[in-house]
């Protein structure tokens, strides 16, 4: 397969398709409105289900329709459409069956903006809506490595029974790259066990997400963790730039991680000994991983386009082994490498260790970085 | 002469609603106040001669609890 | 008096009833039934209140299923109300919708699963409040499914608040004193609106007050699911209900208040009928 220019939008709409989706149902929302008109095209195309929805809800609501029966089911959308479909997600979640969505991020929150950010780290990690559940939540930072998520996505929610989001940077979204698309794969003709699909008797299913009794309600929480804890085992992603011998690593995923590590390289070109950890699965976090990198470094500098998010969570992961800085842009503004270098000079210089919480000194230095 | 019929209340299911009561138009379906079914409902009953067969009674029981029989029609 | 029934043997069965000394004897195995439970339908209790007209409709949608030999292609989607078990009582394949969303579950059902006969079966808080954005997109769609319409005039699952149906003047327990058209508006009439759009194919309101009325009902549900099966578009049945409970009537005077005070606010009547359904009949 060759490589060509590919939109982020339009090559994760592709992805999807050669994946085997089935079904597509979706609302125009910037920055990911041309995955729904690549859709409206392509899926008719292959005499697949394809559907403006009336608004997110009634998209995310289709979906888990779909969903229900068995197909390979995706919807993509923006931030505020993201968090209309909190109360589906959890539906969907409740039910245990799998669907993809897509969550191209934009500036927030309200209707903020549509520049890229990564302000629905929360609303997606620690969240997907209300209960007790994990989605499933993979934070590419390339075009490629989109289509490689998207491509892989169906197999790991089917696997687990649940929601797996793809979350990337309203950049990625928008940017064309080159990209190889894995081949098309059959649409599968079979149906899940578990999948309505028109039985009677003792040959009927019924999906839902009520458990009147708590004892009932407890069972499937504890089921559906006995699952994540495999996923918390088997599928945490990463990739790590420059970390032998680092004294100060420096942690971002996405377009921030992206644009650290051009950073990094630079400040390695000048003999500070400095790496880079990108996340890809930001759900399950690689908290080993950073507990082990936190014994290993003196700092480490979290870089995100966000107030500090993922911040909490490295925090969280570190376990106050090592000092620990915040750099971030917000509102759709993405950092330069040049930023994230004067971090990097600054710390190796010799960082105020228990000077405050991260974010407030990042929040004094912004005072006169921003104007 | 109008054909003889009878119903069978399942007291399982009948809440004494009384809509069946209400509703036939011989008027021969009562409440039994000598029985309490499980659910701690009178339930409802052929209380007197006169049943058709119409169905009516269970036309309009929401919890399908009346199977209704009509005699078959003698041929002549 | 006193009812007896006896089992005297497998291939006997008696009636006996007594009214006074007089024992009469009926011999069912020679009756012909006139009248008992379609298959489809699950026999067991349900949850539902006394004299709640939810087991007339649910009784009249399994005999249609049935009739028309649809139970092992059906896939309802229970909506949030008192129905939301309504997969308990229907012996075939069901999803649960969140609140206002079963036209949509259904739509993505349906547009992954053409083949099947997908309905919703939803009441007003869930349908004409929340979910007026979903049946309207799916009625304007004319999505090719069918939704069975339960109006009782109020939230009767959380305890009989005012809901979009509810009458003028009409007291609940979130308009203490009445609703005041000038400050909670009108009832909206869901069947005279979803009429308006071209993709509404089968729009009726019909009502279960009575045994008239029920039998009206069951006609017009049965051409609703005609209408899905032949490939029609969007079909839907509005059902006049009681509410016993939340009405504050026993369920006969319920079934008064409704004939008196519904009816002429909510009129039965065919307010939608595509020109290929006028033919059928029933």
């Amino acid at each position: 397969m060759t490589r060509e220019f590919w939109k982020g939008n339009n090559a994760f709409a592709e992805a999807a398709v050669r994946a085997g989706l089935q079904a597509y149902f979706g609302y125009p929302i910037t920055p990911q409105t041309e995955a729904l008109e690549y859709m409206s095209n392509r899926m008719p195309e292959l005499g697949r289900a394809f559907l403006q929805a009336e608004s997110e809800l009634g998209a995310i609501n289709m979906v888990y329709g779909a969903a229900c029966t068995g197909a390979r089911v995706m919807t993509s959308t923006s931030s505020p459409g993201t968090s209309l479909m909190m109360e589906g997600l959890s539906y969907i979640a409740g039910t245990e069956v799998p669907m993809l969505l897509v969550d191209v991020v934009r500036g927030g929150p309200g209707l903020g903006n549509i520049a890229p950010s990564q302000g629905d780290y929360n609303q997606m990690v620690h969240g997907g809506g209300h209960g007790d559940y994990h989605p499933i939540v993979l934070a590419p930072a390339s075009v490629q490595e989109t289509v490689d998520t998207v491509y892989n996505m169906f197999d790991i929610a089917e696997k687990y029974l649940t929601i797996g989001v793809v979350m990337i940077d309203g950049s990625i979204g928008q940017m064309m790259e080159p990209a190889e698309i894995p081949p098309m794969l059959e649409v599968r003709k079979d149906i899940p066990d578990w999948a309505v699909r028109g039985g009677k008797g003792k040959d009927r299913r019924v999906l839902t997400s009520i458990y009147l009794a708590p004892e009932e309600m407890e069972r499937t929480n504890l089921r559906m963790m006995k699952r994540w804890q495999q996923i918390e085992r088997d599928e945490v992603r990463y990739k790590e730039y420059f970390m032998d011998g680092a004294k100060l690593a420096v942690i971002g995923y996405g377009s921030s991680g992206r644009v650290a590590l051009s950073a990094v390289r630079e400040a390695r070109s000048q003999g500070i000994p400095v790496g880079l950890i990108r996340p890809i699965s930001l759900s399950p976090f690689p908290k080993q991983l950073i507990r082990e990198v936190a014994e290993q470094v003196d700092s480490i500098l979290v870089v995100e386009m966000n107030s500090g998010m993922m911040l909490e969570d490295v925090l969280s992961a570190a376990q106050g082994k090592t000092h620990v800085e915040f750099y971030g842009r917000m509102g759709g503004l993405i950092p330069f490498p040049d930023e994230i270098l004067k971090e990097i000079e600054r710390i190796s210089k010799g960082a105020q260790k228990d000077a405050g919480h991260p974010r407030d000194l990042w929040l004094e230095r912004m005072e006169s970085i921003v104007q | 002469m109008p054909l003889k019929g009878t119903i069978i209340v399942d007291e399982n299911l009948c809440k004494a609603c009384e809509l069946c009561v209400e509703a036939c138009p011989q008027h021969v379906i009562a409440l039994n106040n000598e029985k309490i079914t499980p659910r701690g409902f009178h339930p409802a009953y052929l209380a007197k001669d006169g049943c058709t067969g119409c169905g009516i009674c269970a036309l309009v029981c929401p919890e399908v609890a009346i199977t209704v029989y009509r005699e078959k029609p003698v041929k002549k | 008096m006193l009812v007896i029934r006896e089992i005297c043997g497998w291939n006997v069965w008696k009636v006996l009833y007594s009214r006074g000394v007089k024992m009469v004897t009926l011999d069912i195995k020679n009756m012909d039934v006139v009248y008992k439970r379609p298959e489809t339908l699950i026999d067991i209790n349900t949850h539902y209140c006394p004299g709640c007209t939810h087991g007339i409709a649910h009784r009249l949608v399994a005999e249609v299923i049935d009739e028309m030999g649809l139970s092992d292609t059906t896939i309802g989607v229970a909506s949030v109300g008192c129905s939301v078990f309504a997969y308990n009582y229907f012996n075939f394949d069901f999803v649960e919708a969140s609140h206002g969303r079963a036209p949509a579950m259904a739509t993505g059902i349906k547009r992954v699963r053409p083949d099947r006969i997908v309905f919703t079966y939803q009441g007003d808080g869930d349908m004409i409040s929340i979910g007026t954005g979903e049946i309207v997109a799916a009625a304007g769609r004319g999505e090719n499914i069918t939704v069975i319409f339960l109006n009782n005039a109020n939230y009767g699952m959380t305890g009989g608040q005012m809901a979009p149906t509810t009458l003028p003047d009409m007291k609940t327990t979130s308009s203490p004193h009445g609703r005041d058209v000038k400050k909670m508006g009108y009832p909206i009439r869901a069947s005279e609106l979803l009429s308006t759009l071209q993709g509404a194919s089968y729009i009726v309101r019909r009502s279960m007050h009575n045994a008239k009325n029920i039998r009206m009902a069951k006609k017009a549900i049965r051409l609703a699911f005609e209408t899905q099966v032949r490939g029609l578009g969007f079909s839907m049945v509005e059902l006049l209900s009681t509410c016993p409970t939340n009405w504050h009537l026993s369920p006969s005077d319920a079934a008064k208040w409704l004939e008196e005070n519904m009816i002429p606010y909510y009129p039965i009547g065919d307010y939608k009928v595509h020109p290929l359904l006028k033919d059928i009949k029933i």
